[in-house]
């Protein structure tokens, strides 16, 4: 079952310099259940692409679509996760967590500690966002947005700001909750390991104009191993296309 | 699972970190930090003291801190004292609460919408740069020597440094925030309780110790330009029959309450702020 459908979907950025395609006829179907990762260098609109999914980004042409019904602005059906945490400093982890909701709810309290316990951050329900690590921190934004149950999760270089170690910690977490919850996840990176790592697809973009190349199937089961044949096969052939679409940007430009 | 370990791995490392700094520099302890306080005014009125007992000053000029501490005990025990600094608290509170509250009213309203900032601020800020003594005749003019001109000018003195703080606050909340908002779709009310006010409230709480500073300085002024009652009026009296020792008295009171309701505020400002991660020296 289609969950999100993107029919050509083109966005520019107007500026005195003139107009910039940042995303040009873009399709794209994702099924119910799917996490899919997007890959692309700097500057491809990626980020740009996930943005308009959530509705953040209204100014586009073409159909943004989930469950048939069009996105016209943000709602808490599409959760999204920053790069940055994006914590309430003032807020403790559950109050984090609720956020709009009230604590003093029984159904909200529950729910609040049973997605503690599954991003595991048991025994810092009551801690302040400053006495949390960057991959905490992103921990608990990620159990924001599950607490509303959102159709999708939509996260732009949620890990990008972490280091190596902290990364892969995560990188295990959320495919943990994804085999938990079975909540349909977009996810926006410039890694290529951590593409192949997570995604039962990997979609390849482009830059100038922004679209997509190609939509790879990862065929292999979870939990993967970055140093498998298999894996780095995957990692070969999608490098493979960078290299394509980067010849053919040198090729146009010695034109 | 393998990873579970890992992650909390991660975890009580970082948790270890965070002990270890703070074992490893250690936080002084109230007292400490009251007696560091202490050092400075200790030794002043020691070497006060001396120089009074051998006779480097004048009696009159500069009483010796015991005499002016027998002044007050004067002062206290025929309760005359009791009695102005009540007029002189009631004065400050009153016309504090009027100018506090209007000045943040002002500065939420203007923070809130950009009309009507087009519409009060210009005339707010022109307003603002007029100084409160200079006002003082109009006063007096108006409302006579009355209790009503000194609520008033000390209300004056107050408005604005809550207008501006308030203000300020309003309009510094992260847009990245605002973002977070708008997808967790939050409602406008709470956008305004659990964002803006709580973004806020930093600077409000500068605009409200700002503000009684201000409204202090400007219940002397008003209490020196002509009464008959208060710490103010004790102080003038005082001078006129050279009773130096009065006007210690005063100043000091002013001095040690100005100070008792800045420490009133930093006690709230600490409860309410305890999420911030500043700098702490």
């Amino acid at each position: 079952m289609t969950l999100l459908a993107i029919n050509q979907l083109n966005k520019k950025f107007s500026s005195k310099n003139g107009d910039t395609h940042a995303l040009k006829d873009i399709d794209l179907a994702v099924e119910k259940g799917e996490l899919i990762t997007i890959i692309g260098p700097s500057g491809c609109g990626k980020s740009t692409l996930l943005k308009i999914i959530a509705g953040l980004d209204t100014e586009v042409s073409g159909s943004v679509s989930i469950e048939g019904v069009e996105v016209t602005g943000p709602s808490v059906d599409k959760g999204f996760i920053f790069q940055e945490p994006r914590l309430f400093p003032w807020h403790t982890v559950e109050k984090n967590i609720a956020a709009n909701f009230s604590l003093k709810n029984k159904k909200v309290q529950e729910k609040v500690a049973e997605l503690i316990k599954l991003v595991k951050l048991d025994g810092f329900a009551k801690s302040y966002p400053r006495e949390l690590s960057g991959g905490m921190a992103q921990r608990a934004a990620i159990a924001r947005a599950l607490l509303r149950n959102p159709k999708v999760l939509l996260l732009d270089e949620p890990f990008g700001a972490l280091d190596a170690f902290t990364r892969t910690h995560m990188q295990d977490a959320l495919l943990n909750i994804w085999q938990v919850n079975k909540t349909t996840m977009l996810l926006v990176t410039h890694d290529l390991d951590e593409a192949i790592y997570l995604g039962g697809k990997v979609v390849i973009m482009n830059a100038r104009p922004g679209s997509i190349q190609k939509v790879v199937d990862i065929q292999l089961p979870y939990p993967r191993k970055k140093a498998d044949n298999a894996f780095q096969a995957y990692r070969q052939a999608i490098l493979q296309e960078f290299e394509k679409s980067e010849h053919a940007v040198m090729g146009g430009r010695s034109h | 699972m393998s990873n579970n370990s890992e992650l909390l791995y991660g975890d009580s490392v970082v948790k270890a970190k965070r002990k270890k700094k703070i074992k490893g520099k250690q936080l002084p302890s109230k007292t400490v930090i009251f007696l560091r306080g202490m050092i400075f005014p200790v030794l002043l009125i020691a070497v006060w003291e001396a120089a009074g007992i051998y006779g480097f000053v004048s009696e009159t000029l500069l009483p010796r801190p015991s005499e002016i501490f027998m002044a007050f005990i004067d002062l206290w025990t025929t309760g005359n004292l009791l009695y102005h600094f009540q007029v002189s608290f009631l004065r400050a509170i009153g016309g504090f609460i009027i100018g506090g509250s209007l000045g943040l009213l002002a500065g939420l309203a203007v923070g809130f919408s950009s009309k009507i900032e087009h519409t009060l601020d210009p005339t707010m800020q022109m307003l603002r740069t007029i100084p409160t003594l200079a006002v003082i005749p109009l006063f007096i003019l108006w409302f006579g020597f009355g209790e009503v001109s000194k609520v008033l000018l000390i209300a004056k003195g107050a408005f604005f440094p809550l207008y501006v703080n308030a203000f300020l606050g309003i309009r510094s909340v992260d847009g990245k925030m605002y973002e977070v908002a708008k997808v967790l779709q939050y409602s406008k009310w709470k956008q305004i309780t659990n964002l803006i006010i709580p973004s806020a409230l930093p600077n409000i709480l500068l605009g409200l110790r700002l503000a009684l500073g201000a409204a202090w300085l400007a219940l002397v002024a008003a209490e020196l330009m002509g009464s008959s009652e208060g710490i103010g009026y004790l102080i003038t009296d005082a001078r006129q029959f050279s009773q130096t020792t009065v006007v210690f008295v005063g100043i000091i009171i002013f001095a040690v309450f100005g100070k008792a309701s800045d420490s009133f505020i930093r006690i709230f400002e600490r409860r309410l702020l305890k999420w911030q991660d500043s700098f702490k020296g």
